[in-house]
Parts: C-alpha cells; sequence; structure tokens
C-alpha cells in the first residue's frame, strides 16, 4: 500500500470511528440538546470518513469503495489512533476525548489545506470547517464540566488521566508520515506538537484542570497496532456486510 | 415520527366538558376564532379543558419522538453502508429535533420540559405504543419509516391546521422531516425487494410482524373513542381515527404490491362499492395490553430513557453550576 493510501485511511478512520462512537449517544446523552449535537456531530464525521475512504480507494486503484474499505478491512488495516476507539465511558470521557481530537484535528486539517495534493487539500478545507464547531462544542463543555461541580470536575480529571497518554500517537512521526511531509501532500506528525499542547494547556487552565504529566507509553493504532476494543466496534459495525456478502443495500 | 395515541390514555378518558355556545364572553370569542379558522396563540384566552388537552397531546406527541428515538438507534451502529448510517443518524437526530420543538410548543401552555420528563418517566405520561415493539433487522428500519413514518404523516398533516398557533406551526416543520423519512424507508424496502433471497425474506419478515400494530397507531375505532367529539369542535383532531387508517391502507396496499410484498391480512379485498380495501378485524386486545405497559419493550424502553436521565444529572447539574459562576463573575467584572 503506498504512503499516499495509508496517510489517507488515517484521516478517514479518525473520522468513521470516532463518529460511530458519537453514535452511541443518540438517545442516551445526559440533555436533549446534546443528542442532538452528538448526531449532528457524528454525521460530519461520517460524512468526512467517506470523502476520504473514497479518495483512499481510488488512489489504489484496486476498486475498492467507501463500504469495501469500511466493512471489509480486519481490525489490523484499520488507521484510527487508538484514542479514538476506546469505549465512550461517561459524559467527561466523551467530552475529553472529543476536545484533545479536535483541538488536533482543527490543526491538522488546516496543514492540510495546503497540501501539494489538491484531492486532499479539498477534503481537508471542507472538514475544517466542520472541525472548528466540533472543537467549540468539546471545548465549551470541558470548561462547563471542569469547571462545574466537584463531581464533574473529578470525573473530568480522571477522564483526561486516562486519555492523556494516548495523545503521544498524535505527533508520532512514522515512515508514512516522513514521506508525506516530504512530497509536501501531509505535513510532519510532530510539527503539531507545540501549537496543540499550548492551546489544550490554555483551555484546560480555563476548566481548572491539571495537564496530566507525560507518559511514556505510545499507542500505535495509526500503524495498525490496536487496543482490544477496535474489534469489538468492527464486528457491530460490519456485521450485515459480513453476513451477507455482496448484497446491496 | 408520532402516532395517534391521544385517545389511548385510560385516566383521561372521561369526557371533557363541553364549550357552551351561551358561555362567557372570552368563550364565545374563542370559539368564533376556532370556528373561523384563526389561531388560537399562547397569550389568548382558553377553556382549561382546551389548555389541558393539548398539553397531553403535544407533551406525549414529544415523548413519542424521543421514546422512538431507540427503535432506529438500535441499528445505527450497524447500519449495512455509510451512505445508510448517514441517513439513520439524520432521521434520528431529526427525531431529537422534533422532541425540542414539541416540548417548546407545550411549555407555552405553562408545563416546563423537567414537568414533562418527571411525568414521562413515572409511567404517568404515555408516548406511542408502536415503539414498544423491537426492531430485530435491518429490515424494521426500512419499516418504521415505510409504514410507522407514513402513518404518522397521515395523522400529523391535518394537525398543521390544528387550532393551536405554537402546534400548527411545528407541525408543519415536523410534516416536512417525515415526508422524507417516509421516502427513505421506502427506499430502504426497494433494495431489499430488489435483493438477495435472504434479503426479500427480511422485508417480508418484517412486515409480518408491524401490519397490524401500525394499523392500531391510529387508535380506537371512532365509535370507542371519546376524546374525539370536542377535539373536533376545538379544531385540535380534525379527522376521525377510522378515516386515517382507511387512507392509510388505500395509500400502501399499491406501495406493498410495488415491492413484492404480502400484506399478511387474510381479508383484505378491494371494495369496488366503496371505493376502499376491506380489511380484517384489528386485535384491540393486543393494543391495549401494548398501551398499558404489557408490550414487549415497555419496560425497557422508559428504563432505558430514565438511565440516560439520571446518569446525565451531574452534567445538567455541571452545566448549571458553572453558568452561575460565570454569571457571579461578570457582574464582578462589571461592578
Amino acid at each position: 500500500m503506498s504512503a499516499k493510501v495509508e496517510y489517507v485511511l488515517r484521516f478517514g478512520d479518525n473520522s468513521l470511528i470516532l463518529g460511530q462512537r458519537l453514535a452511541e449517544w443518540l438517545g442516551h446523552a445526559p440533555v436533549l440538546e446534546e443528542d442532538i449535537a452528538s448526531a449532528n456531530i457524528s454525521l460530519d464525521l461520517i460524512g468526512q470518513a467517506r470523502l476520504w475512504l473514497t479518495l483512499a480507494g481510488r488512489i489504489e486503484g484496486k476498486g475498492r469503495d467507501e463500504d469495501r474499505l469500511a466493512y471489509h478491512r480486519e481490525q489490523q488495516d484499520f488507521r484510527n489512533f487508538t484514542l479514538l476507539e476506546l469505549p465512550n465511558g461517561d459524559y467527561a470521557y466523551t467530552v475529553v476525548r472529543r476536545f484533545l481530537f479536535d483541538a488536533w484535528h482543527c490543526l491538522a486539517l488546516d496543514a492540510l489545506s495546503g497540501s501539494h495534493d489538491t484531492d486532499i487539500a479539498a477534503i481537508a478545507a471542507k472538514s475544517r470547517k466542520e472541525a472548528e464547531y466540533h472543537r467549540l462544542h468539546s471545548g465549551d463543555w470541558l470548561v462547563r464540566l471542569g469547571d462545574g461541580t466537584g463531581e464533574s470536575h473529578a470525573r473530568t480529571q480522571a477522564a483526561l488521566e486516562l486519555q492523556w497518554r494516548y495523545t503521544a500517537e498524535f505527533f508520532d512521526s512514522d515512515a508514512v508520515d516522513a514521506e508525506m511531509a516530504e512530497s509536501g501532500a501531509g505535513f510532519a506528525a510532530a510539527s503539531l506538537r507545540d501549537e496543540w499542547l499550548e492551546e489544550v494547556t490554555t483551555v484546560l487552565a480555563e476548566a481548572t484542570l491539571k495537564v496530566p504529566a507525560a507518559a511514556k507509553f505510545v499507542s500505535h493504532g495509526k500503524r495498525g497496532r490496536h487496543s482490544e476494543h477496535l474489534s469489538r466496534l468492527l464486528a457491530e459495525m460490519q456485521v450485515l456486510q459480513r453476513t451477507h456478502p455482496g448484497a446491496k443495500w | 415520527m408520532y402516532t395517534q395515541s391521544m385517545d389511548t390514555d385510560p385516566e383521561t378518558r372521561n369526557p371533557v366538558a363541553k364549550v357552551s355556545a351561551v358561555g362567557r364572553p372570552e368563550e364565545q370569542r374563542f370559539q368564533a376564532t376556532v370556528d373561523a379558522e384563526g389561531k388560537i396563540e399562547p397569550r389568548d384566552w382558553m377553556p382549561e379543558a382546551y389548555r389541558k388537552t393539548l398539553l397531553r397531546q403535544i407533551s406525549q406527541h414529544a415523548h413519542s419522538e424521543i421514546i422512538g428515538m431507540f427503535p432506529e438507534g438500535n441499528w445505527i451502529s450497524r447500519a449495512p453502508s455509510l451512505k445508510r448510517k448517514a441517513i439513520l443518524i439524520a432521521k434520528v437526530q431529526d427525531e431529537a429535533g422534533h422532541g425540542l420543538y414539541l416540548y417548546s410548543a407545550a411549555e407555552t401552555l405553562g408545563q416546563s420540559r423537567d414537568e414533562m420528563m418527571a411525568a414521562l418517566h413515572s409511567g404517568r405520561a404515555k408516548y406511542s405504543s408502536i415503539f414498544n415493539y423491537p426492531t430485530l433487522t435491518w429490515a424494521d428500519v426500512g419499516m418504521i419509516g415505510w409504514l410507522v413514518d407514513g402513518a404518522a404523516i397521515m395523522n400529523q398533516i391535518p394537525l398543521c391546521r390544528c387550532s393551536y398557533g405554537p402546534y400548527a406551526r411545528a407541525m408543519i416543520r415536523v410534516c416536512k422531516e417525515e415526508s422524507f423519512h417516509q421516502r427513505q424507508g421506502f427506499d430502504i424496502m426497494l433494495s431489499l425487494s430488489k435483493g438477495t433471497a435472504d434479503q426479500k425474506a427480511m422485508a417480508q419478515e418484517s412486515l409480518d410482524r408491524w401490519w397490524w400494530p401500525v394499523l392500531a397507531m391510529f387508535g380506537p375505532p371512532d365509535a370507542d373513542s371519546v376524546h374525539s367529539g370536542q377535539s373536533a369542535q376545538w379544531k385540535i383532531k380534525r379527522v376521525s381515527n377510522d378515516e386515517l387508517r382507511q387512507k392509510f391502507i388505500d395509500a400502501t396496499v399499491p406501495q406493498a404490491e410495488l415491492l413484492g410484498l404480502r400484506i399478511p391480512d387474510e381479508k383484505l379485498k378491494w371494495n369496488t362499492q366503496t371505493g376502499h380495501y376491506d380489511f380484517g378485524p384489528i386485535d384491540w386486545d393486543d393494543f391495549w395490553r401494548v398501551v398499558n405497559g404489557e408490550g414487549p419493550c415497555n419496560k425497557e424502553r422508559l428504563a432505558a430513557r430514565v438511565k440516560a436521565y439520571e446518569e446525565g444529572q451531574w452534567v445538567r447539574d455541571a452545566a448549571m453550576a458553572y453558568a452561575v459562576k460565570r454569571k457571579a463573575r461578570q457582574h464582578k467584572e462589571a461592578a
């Protein structure tokens, strides 16, 4: 698989897997307005995933469309960050995950909007507008929960401690990143770290939350080495396509 | 999606007082506005029974939208293509939106969303019984769109002309979205009907389960429907249960034929004299059983709603606490 296909899959799978997780909140959110917001954001993410996966299939040139890629790959062939596949947990966990990713996503899409690859640049520019709203939404909730009640603060800090260690992966460069950055189609993964940290630290301070200590652990979902949770998520997501091979829906 | 369950609440099935033709001047003004197809607005005088009837109906409608998110939400994670997934998420989002503006419409009648929710969670308030049936296959998602939303549209189009302004206006928007929902449901059925033998069997099995509960959605026969006379006079309810049911059957049979599906009713037959389909007897015992809490999913649906609400309490508390803090800080800065 070419570096470009791998790289595009990473963006598609990030959006797909987070969109899938977020949709689990529908009907179960803490307040009706958040059912609507979760649906809306999930819908944006699934829409982005469709664009990225379609592009990946086209570059690959083996006739795989968005559904072939979403429903007929094994867990080790998915390229999303590990953070995004973890179960939802409570609302604080969901909000923290969203914010950590959304802040990165905005920066990443900014960088990609200047990609030498016009297809990549176009999808990034479109997704960037949506990501801005996602970040505003998760950032607002992070502040509310962090600076809300004693209970909400404790839950949010705990969620942050649990998830912080998965963010190292955002900035962990590999050969795919290097090749894409080199060609001008992508960006160097590590280059976003300082800006991300500064922005996240500012919002965490407003939320009266502490930035957790850096961990030695680095997850490698984007290279296809996932947690135990992804295969279960995929088993559910892919069930109809796998049970009825060749059927059209 | 919504169904007509306004006549099915045992606690409120007592006939309400008739508006007297020789009532007080404000009563006469009220009825004259209604008779002239005018709209009653929140600040206008209205009979207490009118307010209560509407409050019950609109809040039941809102609850139905909210509970209705569960049976379809059940299949979002397993939607068989990304396009179907996106459409289903958008549809369930619409239902949440309908719930939101119907609660808002009901609030204009003097009850808060929290009070309405409390009534739902305690089991005092009803919601449409159709959502107490399970969604067992992907075809059920199509069936809810095609038949349940189709039935809801039949019921809701006349409500766009309801005498209460906020409800009528909400229904105009709801109906536009429901008609999209109905089309997407039919589109799912169309794909299944053109599909593999397994997909066709899935579609038929689903219709066999849903057909009769959907017919019951229109509510009890007119002869047993206590509220209908008064609601018609107030122009809240404008077409009778039986008329709507017949209209639905007449419209749906040709669609089923197009899909190659067999409607599970031996007595279903076109009647050239009436110009309508004749159909077999509805099992009202089953209907009342489900309305009164003994359907397949009544307990699950309500438990899921209560769980979401209770587990969300700390989040809502946090949001309120933060809002208070923020206001205090702004106040301090301004001082």
